[in-house]
């Protein structure tokens, strides 16, 4: 008997958890991209998502689209302001120390914080609207939501998209080339500063389309929202193996289902420090991650 | 005349200055980390609250002398850190700064699951002890004590290990241990500041140490120009009271401030005083002018 409840809550958990944990994935990918290529923790990436998710609200509330059409704008709107923050606070330093373009990316994220914040009013949080007719599908012991369906959907879709452009298109493989190895990428005419520009705008594609979606998934958005969010799928990155596009698809699922099951066996008032514990005890015993690459120490 | 007398004992811009003070405390500590042993700490603020609240606590349940308790603040902030930073220094560059992170994150939610320190509520009732004198007295002592430690041996391998690592450690000095020596040390001094905040707010609430802070310090040492100490006393002062002068600004205040951080990285990458070594410039003025006085005599 308790062990049926058990498996039936298990399975419940797990599909939770598999939901939260790929939008941590569309996240973690963004910053995995870009760390794989210019070794940058962009801080302001939780800006840009927070960003995708207020532009998914005022089109389904103001305009009253289809979800779908939010997705897709939200995309569109942070795809040029990614390549814009990159352009002003990260190029000018991409020579310089390793914590200049850090502190510059912490300036930006605090510049959105308030700028969103002053557009909107104060940082108190605004609610989402139901945009679509929420049905419960059962299927074994598990309930589905409809926006369950959706965000797995949506992000299984991107996801391969992703993987097909990375291994399959030339501007996939000139990414992968420069991520291998920066100057050598510039030798071989690869315009790195192009590359650069289409990781952060692929990143800042698919933290819109999470925005939306978690905005969909949780119904309510605030200006700030992207900074929990945003450490957590950098761990999530980390947690996988920073760098690896397969490694932010697993850090991120594994860290959605790992927090929901913490939450559901009594820890909730641990939930934000479940993420960053799961971090700290892997790297202690995996210091690069899941699928990471071992670091050589060079002379 | 009056108007100085009046802004000086004006307590609240004295309340300012302190508190500049206290975060100077802190920025120093972090600048033995980040500065001068050349290790990523994302997580610093922890270390100031782990300070804050094992001095608060003693202040108020075991009613021993201020002094004892903010040592003993510090030293229990170093304990940790040794214990961080044993097994996580090991890690590199940005790996440590990530673990260093989470441990942040996770010493506040500890904080707030904590019956003792009173959980999200915050700790109150905490005696007001710290003053601008004695906060300005430790200040003295950390920035000559750092200068003492910087030209010591030690502080020479902490340099060699920041400059580079395998020629360090093909030179005698073991980096996980002077790492680790650097990293307690510079997270004593975080324990101090926290004590003295702790005491001087009068009251403690995790939400005070979450990364945000942490942020704030790293800001107040990169800015200032890493690795040197005037850098790190002239990063303090200008971000910790760069808002206030932008009260008149009211709303857009944090929106400056962003853009103030980008700004002052693109046009001055390695901070404020990056670069400059005061100590080496005194000597090379002081040897012109004796290679001047020199020329002259034999002239004569």
């Amino acid at each position: 008997m308790f062990w049926q409840q058990f498996l039936q809550q298990f399975w419940q958990q797990l599909v939770n958890g598999v939901t939260l944990g790929s939008t941590y994935a569309l996240i973690a990918l963004g910053y995995t991209m870009v760390y794989g290529i210019i070794q940058l923790i962009n801080f302001a990436h939780g800006e840009v998502y927070m960003i995708g998710a207020f532009t998914g609200l005022i089109l389904v509330t103001v305009y009253k689209v289809n979800f779908m059409v939010a997705i897709l704008a939200a995309m569109l709107v942070c795809v040029p302001l990614a390549i814009l923050i990159e352009r002003v606070a990260y190029r000018p330093l991409r020579r310089s120390t390793r914590l200049a373009p850090l502190i510059s990316a912490l300036g930006v994220s605090i510049f959105l914080q308030t700028l969103v914040t002053l557009i909107k009013g104060g940082p108190n949080p605004l609610a989402f609207p139901q945009v679509i007719q929420d049905t419960v599908y059962v299927l074994g012991p598990v309930r589905f939501s409809t926006v369950q369906v959706i965000i797995l959907v949506m992000a299984s879709l991107l996801m391969v998209f992703l993987q097909f452009t990375v291994k399959y298109t030339r501007i996939g493989k000139a990414m992968r080339a420069t991520s291998e190895d920066y100057e050598t990428a510039s030798l071989m005419g690869i315009n790195v500063n192009r590359v650069v520009s289409f990781t952060f705008a692929v990143g800042a594609a698919l933290a819109g389309a999470g925005g939306v979606l978690v905005g969909m998934y949780f119904n309510s958005i605030h200006p700030f929202m992207g900074v929990t969010v945003g450490l957590k799928s950098f761990c999530a990155a980390v947690l996988g193996g920073i760098g690896s596009i397969p490694g932010a698809m697993l850090g991120g699922i594994f860290l959605g289902i790992a927090e929901v099951m913490g939450v559901a066996a009594g820890f909730d008032t641990y939930k934000e420090a479940i993420a960053f514990g799961l971090l700290i005890l892997v790297l202690l015993f995996k210091p690069t991650g899941l699928l990471g690459l071992p670091i050589q120490r060079k002379v | 005349m009056e108007a100085v007398v009046n802004v000086l004992t004006n307590p609240y811009y004295i309340q300012v200055v302190t508190m500049m003070g206290i975060f100077l405390i802190a920025a120093l500590g972090l600048h033995v980390i980040t500065g001068v042993t050349g290790q990523f700490s994302f997580g610093h603020a922890a270390f100031l609250s782990i300070g804050a609240y094992c001095s608060a606590l003693m202040t108020i349940h075991l009613h021993t002398p201020f002094i004892l308790n903010m040592l003993a603040g510090g030293l229990m902030a170093a304990l940790w850190g040794v214990l961080l930073g044993f097994p996580s220094l090991r890690l590199t560059g940005d790996y440590l700064g990530i673990t260093t992170l989470g441990f942040g994150e996770i010493v506040r939610v500890v904080f707030i699951n904590m019956k003792i320190t009173g959980g999200a509520g915050g700790l109150g009732g905490i005696p007001r002890e710290t003053n601008i004198v004695i906060v300005y007295i430790v200040v003295a002592l950390t920035i000559w004590g750092l200068y003492r430690i910087q030209n010591s041996r030690f502080g020479r391998a902490l340099a060699a290990i920041r400059e580079d690592e395998i020629a360090a450690e093909s030179m005698g000095i073991n980096p996980l241990l002077y790492k680790i020596k650097g990293f307690a040390l510079g997270t004593f001094f975080a324990g101090i500041s926290g004590s003295l905040f702790a005491h001087m707010m009068q009251y403690l609430n995790p939400a005070d140490f979450g990364f945000a802070r942490s942020f704030e310090i790293l800001n107040y040492v990169v800015l200032g120009g890493l690795g040197s100490i005037p850098g790190a006393i002239l990063g303090t002062a200008v971000l910790s009271l760069a808002p206030e002068f932008l009260r008149f600004v009211q709303e857009y205040r944090m929106l400056i401030y962003g853009a103030l951080m980008v700004l002052m990285m693109i046009f001055r990458p390695h901070g404020l005083l990056g670069g400059i070594d005061f100590a080496r410039l005194y000597k090379k003025i002081k040897n012109k002018r004796k290679s001047v006085e020199n020329k002259n005599t034999e002239s004569i």
